[in-house]
């Protein structure tokens, strides 16, 4: 067994702060919550990483990028497991993340999770406006522009804003 | 003799068919949706359909350990080695075949999947968890245009009554196991035809229609006998690697 370096270890997840989300750029990944661990030793970097959502495209770019950053710094046997289970959650993303969301536009998971359920045309819980704040807001669409998105409408500044869903 | 993982690789080549095959044939609405919004949500339930298919069809490759890839599994496999279920691969019809198709399929994988995530299996077990979480988003989607159709206007009852006839002979093979799925442990077969059943009437009254009186059902697509509209399918969705074997770019 090699002893994990755990100066490396720290220095690889600040590194991993400047991988951004390339479908939400002001996310980084770590932010997004789907960096589940970091293992350096002297020789090797090992990230496991749980997909957002089972068809999100983004996650081949990922890999790619957190490749592209660790080699630019000097990082060259990197391997990437990821992992299914436990499942992502959006509980999982940063509280910083979700500032930088809503001051970017989109409106940030709600704190109390309220996951889809079966149940059928039952309200939602309040959204609130990314722009002016106002929880007065209706879902236009539980699908957005991406699969992790839901589409709403504030119905006091009319902005059509797309919330990042509970999950 | 078929061995018990020849039975796990046939469960898990079936459960990546149903998903791949519905999935693709959802991804044909994309920029034909009857509005902006549904278009997006139909191709974003193609999108969830298509990446819990990779799922599988990685698993299977694995377990398979012959030099089979995902790709290979989806792009190189004739109609006969196809195992979903009939009702995936029928033509997508119009918005009301579209959606009860959806709620029917989504209904049986939304149970499915709720006990297969506890299954001794622990990589079925982690798949089976993150699907249920999506499938939830299209069994309440679908379900309420079903009721959204059938309580609607004299066009859209019209419509959807016409879909259900058409539909329910295929709705059998969703809760009637295959020997390879039989072989599993820990799945409740009896249970998932008694939950399915139940939520199915249940949204059916509310959308003021009656299962048809006559129920034969069909069946078959689950061992490889699959309906014309299969092969249209594969002839699209394969051709650019049969065309031009090992294309990458």
């Amino acid at each position: 067994m090699i002893a994990e370096n755990t100066i490396e270890t720290t220095k690889i997840w600040s590194l991993l702060q400047e991988v951004s989300d390339p479908e939400i750029p002001v996310l980084s990944v770590v932010d997004l919550g789907i960096i589940r661990n970091v293992t350096a030793t002297d020789d090797e970097v090992k990230i496991i990483i749980t997909p957002t959502y089972s068809g999100c495209p983004a996650i081949t770019r990922i890999e790619w990028d957190l490749r592209i950053k660790l080699a630019e710094n000097g990082y060259k046997n990197v391997s990437i497991v990821s992992r299914l289970s436990p499942v992502w959650t959006t509980d999982w993303m940063s509280e910083q993340g979700k500032q930088k969301l809503k001051a970017y536009g989109i409106a940030p998971p709600n704190d109390t999770q309220s996951v889809c359920s079966p149940d059928l045309f039952v309200m939602d819980e309040a959204v609130q406006c990314p722009l002016c704040n106002s929880y007065n807001t209706k879902l236009v669409s539980r699908f957005g522009s991406t699969a992790c998105k839901a589409f709403y409408q504030c119905k006091d500044c009319s902005e059509p804003f797309d919330y990042f869903k509970c999950h | 003799m078929i061995t018990e993982k020849e039975q796990l690789v046939s469960f898990v080549l079936h459960l990546a068919d149903d998903s791949l095959v519905l999935g693709h044939r959802n991804s044909e609405w994309t920029g034909h949706g009857p509005i902006l919004e549904q278009d997006i949500a139909i191709s974003n339930i193609a999108l969830d359909l298509i990446g819990q298919a990779r799922n599988f069809y990685q698993y299977a490759a694995a377990l398979k350990a012959d030099g089979a890839t995902e790709d290979t599994l989806a792009y190189l496999r004739d109609a006969m080695d196809y195992k979903n279920a009939l009702i995936a691969e029928l033509n997508k019809g119009d918005w009301a075949v579209t959606t009860l198709r959806q709620f029917f399929f989504s209904t049986s994988k939304f149970y499915l999947y709720q006990q297969l995530q506890n299954n001794s299996d622990t990589t079925l077990a982690a798949i089976a968890e993150k699907s249920l979480k999506e499938v939830t988003y299209h069994l309440r989607w679908s379900a309420e245009w079903v009721i959204r159709l059938g309580d609607g206007t004299d066009e859209s009852n019209a419509r959807v009554k016409t879909a259900l006839e058409y539909l329910w002979p295929y709705t059998g093979e969703l809760i009637t196991p295959a020997s390879y799925e039989q072989a599993q442990p820990g799945i409740d077969f009896a249970a998932l035809k008694k939950n399915w059943t139940n939520h199915v009437l249940q949204v059916l009254e509310q959308a003021l229609l009656t299962p048809p009186v006559n129920d034969w059902m069909q069946s078959g697509g689950k061992q490889g006998i699959h309906t014309e509209h299969l092969g249209y399918l594969l002839a699209e969705m394969q051709y650019l690697q049969r065309s031009y074997p090992g294309c990458e770019w």
